[in-house]
């Protein structure tokens, strides 16, 4: 194997061809950049789900001084109604795993905590906040069993299940996803085609190098090695500007802007840029190179 | 060196066959002219001995081998012991004649050290020292037949094909290619050559087989061109 050889042939074929490697790069690059945004996007989606569906919980709300329900219309809570509701949420186990209090003034504790610096602290007392009942299910889909036993019942504000905001927001980040997975795709559709029409202009334009070479005897490893080469270099590049693309969102987007604004929730770390980044170098030279090949073996045959 | 027997060759566009149930032996060390009007089936003939082609029917075997049988990736090995020159040359513009030459033994993986032992002696031997840093366009028809040769014979190979290789000289300088081939006959190396040029048949006086509409009609141990024109 003449290494510097075969370099050499690969550099003058890039520098020949040098307007398509540039697109092959680029596509390249904007292909596996949504591919591998598509995937984080996924990690945080299960992210969250490990670190929310783990947390979520029926709140039921009982009367307080400025509840407008029916159920409320006796003014606020008795003792007698917050016992009875303590003891109906016991016998409903074992879907009812864990009943927890909350009082308004450790409401009231929990919001200040939550919203430190926040102008609306000081227009917000005690009072205004609810005392509730924190039910955790052993089956979080059973919802509805907890639901129907209370909404109504008299000292029963309201009943909230925090999976239905979650999953309606995970819904959204799906969508996210799946529309970034798609795009990606068709993008991973060009470039292979692109890829494909590249190696089939270089193979035309180098149809007389070729030619001497099966004439003389070069193996077709030989022949074909630097087209696949030059397919694999440019994939690698375009790899590798996805990869900065990546550590910029992460950077920019994740660290900079969402983790700031959002201390409710874990992010995706530099672990999961790291994964996603093997991933999308893998898929990004591994498609190069077979779209290559398959290719060459249409156009440089024997 | 070269056993074809029976055989024919269609081509799928074509009723008549371009070579009709051809049997002929052309032995180790020897200079054979292929002569006949166009069509009547030369070139068909090279293509088979350099395996571009199969046989429809009958066997074809070069150096030993079995061409039938030979499998695809062992096609380059075969081709490594044929050289071949063209009518038009088929140098590579951008090269020297120095990296033309070096160009055949580079792309079958040929050490350097080899190589740059191996080159200025072809090219010695071709008549063009001192010009090895000519590019093509810098050289006459003769002298680029000349580095043609120097790359097919450079990695010595057993057998020499040369198609119509005089085809796009004039006459005086086809006779220094002629010497040059009879040379390269006289190493060893068995030549089969297929040709137009009468002037050039007649005074070798070398073996002549004649090809018409893929059938041989003449085989002759020091022929001439004959009447076919």
């Amino acid at each position: 194997m003449r290494v510097r050889f075969v370099l050499g042939e690969v550099m003058t074929g890039i520098r020949r061809n040098l307007t398509m490697t540039v697109a092959v790069v680029i596509t390249v690059a904007v292909s596996l950049a949504l591919f591998g945004a598509g995937l984080m996007v996924r990690s945080q989606v299960d992210l969250m789900k490990d670190y929310w569906y783990d947390k979520v919980q029926v709140s039921i709300y009982l009367c307080g001084n400025t509840s407008e329900v029916i159920s409320c219309a006796q003014g606020p809570v008795t003792q007698a109604q917050r016992e009875e509701i303590r003891a109906d949420l016991q016998s409903l186990q074992p879907l009812v795993e864990e009943v927890y209090y909350e009082s308004s003034a450790e409401a009231f504790q929990r919001f200040s905590d939550q919203f430190r610096d926040a102008p609306i602290l000081s227009s917000i007392s005690a009072e205004d906040l609810p005392e509730s009942f924190r039910v955790k299910l052993s089956d979080p889909t059973k919802y509805d069993v907890v639901a129907s036993a209370f909404i109504g019942r008299p000292g029963v504000d309201s009943v909230n299940d925090q999976r239905r905001v979650l999953d309606t927001l995970f819904a959204i980040l799906n969508g996210f996803q799946t529309g970034a997975l798609v795009i990606a795709a068709l993008m991973l559709l060009a470039t292979v085609l692109l890829v494909a029409n590249t190696i089939r202009v270089a193979a035309f334009s180098r149809r007389r190098e070729t030619g001497i070479m099966r004439l003389v005897g070069a193996s077709n490893f030989y022949i074909q090695l630097p087209f696949l080469l030059e397919a694999a270099l440019a994939a690698t590049l375009g790899a590798l500007v996805a990869i900065g693309l990546l550590a910029l969102l992460k950077a920019i987007l994740v660290d900079g802007v969402l983790t700031p604004s959002f201390q409710f929730t874990n992010f995706v770390g530099w672990d999961v840029v790291a994964q996603v980044s093997a991933i999308v170098f893998v898929t990004g030279v591994a498609l190069a190179s077979v779209a290559a090949l398959v290719t060459l073996r249409r156009y440089l045959r024997v | 060196m070269i056993r074809f027997a029976n055989v024919t060759k269609h081509y799928p566009t074509q009723v008549r066959p371009a070579l009709d149930d051809v049997t002929l032996e052309i032995a180790k060390g020897e200079f054979a002219f292929l002569v006949g009007a166009s069509g009547s089936g030369k070139s068909t003939f090279l293509r088979l001995v350099l395996r571009e082609d199969r046989p429809t029917k009958g066997s074809v075997h070069v150096a030993g081998k079995d061409l039938g049988r030979l499998p695809n990736w062992k096609v380059p090995h075969l081709r490594r012991q044929i050289g071949a020159v063209f009518q038009d040359f088929r140098l590579l513009p951008n090269k020297t004649v120095y990296e033309n030459v070096a160009f055949a033994l580079q792309v079958i993986g040929r050490p350097s050290a080899h190589i740059r032992a191996v080159v200025p002696e072809v090219i010695d031997l071709v008549g063009l020292a001192g010009k090895e840093q000519r590019f093509p366009d810098e050289l006459s028809g003769g002298e680029q037949q000349r580095v043609a040769v120097a790359r097919a014979f450079v990695n010595r190979p057993m057998i020499l094909i040369a198609d119509e290789p005089t085809g796009n000289l004039d006459p005086a300088t086809s006779i220094g290619i002629m010497r040059l081939l009879d040379r390269i006959n006289r190493t060893g190396t068995t030549v089969v050559m297929a040709t137009h040029d009468a002037a050039i048949v007649d005074q070798m006086r070398k073996r002549v087989i004649e090809l018409e509409h893929g059938q041989i009609v003449r085989d002759q141990t020091r022929g001439v061109y004959g009447v076919t024109r």
